[in-house]
């Protein structure tokens, strides 16, 4: 323990790429990334599936492979492509190796439960409410816009909190691959036997620290977004009113996202 | 990769295939206690819930403050207490499972409908009687569906614990880290399809085995 303290306390862990600031900014910028991509990609698909219950079925299957697949696996997946196509786009192999591969293992893990919740975030607004904005002669872009998405707002978010953990644990992994990240602190320590410990402990410290920290943050973000009315009244009782899909439990583990 | 070298090496699956064997049966060794331990542990933690309501939202909390923690982190966090050993991959493996399986076990224990337990009651069942005549046997398919997803999640969670177990308990994800250090494609692409394959067989078994529990699923379907 003493160690841990040590590393924490050495001004040398605290400056240069091998820095914590500097392994933070990688973590939270492969992360951010990843969910933004994910998002961009998963949401206009949810919002169209919930809002006209079209391939529903399909789109809930896929996410349910996608959930299947080991985080570890979905990264070495790509990574022939990542490297065969290296000298073909003109990036660095390094790139194609430490942070490519990651990248899209990472956003493939963040669609599943974007997609899902945004689905059955929109599938759980009344659908009276849907069909009396219509009757007040709302356009289909105006029910999405101003009651769909604005009731199902904390589902939304209770999927992006769930993708976003499931991110930054994946992140962790990668620095098996030489990925940048607070994982590296761990990884780096493992290789280096018990004198590593301190290093492989502290970055276990900070990693279950951003992590929970983020998810505090997002559960207060969707905590916000629900309605009063349907707010539980402590903390605990929250975890999530999503499950409306395929049976409590089975849309999501609701918190977290363990990789 | 150097070029001109096959991205998958179909001679060199068959002549390991005792070193394939054994990592399947690692992965699948890691991944049984686990699940054993955390359906023991959250049918308990069920059963008190159910008893003690205020308890549920505490549970929920702690379990989901475990699953929170990303695995690698556990994992490490372990090491320098447990050491390079089994223990240090089952304890976060076994409590990854409790979030996931206590709320399934929970919610088809309430989900028993209140005139089905009335009738129980009726018919001059005991508490005890009543738990394992009634509600265990209703609550039987939510709780297969927690098994599945917890089973298929440790399952991709042992691929990690080979990051710590390496050569002694790596598992399939042993096979994806050697293939990465020797940049051999053949070795970690096998590696992950095993274990994807592994998640699909498991989430396929569980499947199969709540339709065989419960005919009474069945009959309805087939009635309607």
């Amino acid at each position: 323990m003493d160690g841990v303290i040590a590393f924490f306390t050495d001004p040398a862990n605290w400056t240069g790429d091998t820095g914590i600031p500097h392994r933070l900014f990688e973590h939270l910028y492969i992360s951010g990334s990843s969910v933004l991509l994910a998002l961009l990609v998963a949401v206009p698909i949810g919002l169209y599936i919930g809002h006209t219950n079209r391939g529903s079925s399909i789109a809930i299957n896929l996410a349910n492979i996608g959930r299947a697949i080991p985080s570890y696996a979905m990264m070495v997946i790509p990574l022939p492509l990542t490297l065969t196509l290296a000298p073909i786009l003109g990036y660095d192999t390094g790139f194609g190796l430490t942070f490519l591969p990651i990248f899209i293992a990472m956003t493939f893990l963040a669609i599943p439960p974007l997609l899902v919740q945004t689905y059955a975030g929109l599938r759980s607004v009344d659908r009276d409410l849907v069909e009396a904005g219509r009757g007040m002669g709302m356009s289909e872009r105006q029910i999405l816009g101003r009651i769909e998405i604005p009731l199902a707002s904390s589902i939304l978010v209770g999927g992006l909190r769930t993708a976003t953990l499931q991110v930054i644990a994946t992140a962790t992994i990668g620095a098996i691959l030489g990925g940048g990240g607070l994982g590296r602190l761990i990884f780096d320590g493992m290789l280096q036997g018990v004198v590593g410990y301190p290093s492989l402990f502290a970055g276990a410290i900070l990693v279950s620290a951003l992590a929970i920290g983020v998810d505090l943050i997002l559960a207060w973000v969707q905590r916000r977004l629900t309605p009063r009315a349907l707010r539980a009244p402590r903390r605990g009782a929250t975890s999530s009113p999503a499950s409306v899909v395929g049976g409590p439990d089975l849309a999501s583990p609701a918190t977290g996202g363990t990789a | 990769m150097p070029p001109g070298t096959q991205i998958f090496d179909f001679s060199w699956v068959g002549g390991h295939l005792g070193q394939i064997v054994e990592r399947i049966l690692q992965h699948l060794e890691l991944t049984i206690p686990p699940l054993i331990l955390g359906i023991i542990a959250s049918l308990a933690l069920a059963v008190w819930a159910v008893r003690q309501p205020r308890v549920y939202a505490p549970i929920t909390a702690i379990t989901g403050l475990l699953y929170t923690i990303p695995s690698l982190a556990a994992f490490a966090a372990l090491v320098p207490i447990t050491g390079i050993t089994l223990i240090t991959a089952v304890i976060p493996l076994t409590t990854y499972t409790l979030l996931i399986l206590f709320r399934s076990f929970a919610t088809g224990f309430t989900s028993v409908p209140g005139e089905i337990i009335e009738a129980a009651e009726g018919m001059g069942y005991t508490r005890r009687q009543r738990l394992f005549r009634v509600e265990l046997p209703l609550a039987v398919p939510l709780m297969i569906a927690g098994i599945r997803l917890a089973s298929v999640t440790t399952i991709g969670l042992v691929t990690v614990a080979s990051a710590i177990g390496g050569d002694t308990f790596g598992g399939l994800g042993q096979l994806i880290t050697e293939g990465i250090q020797t940049f051999f494609p053949t070795k970690y692409l096998l590696g992950a399809a095993l274990s994807v394959l592994l998640a699909f067989s498991a989430d396929f078994l569980f499947v199969r085995v709540e339709r065989l529990i419960t005919p009474w699923a069945r009959v309805r379907v087939g009635a309607g």
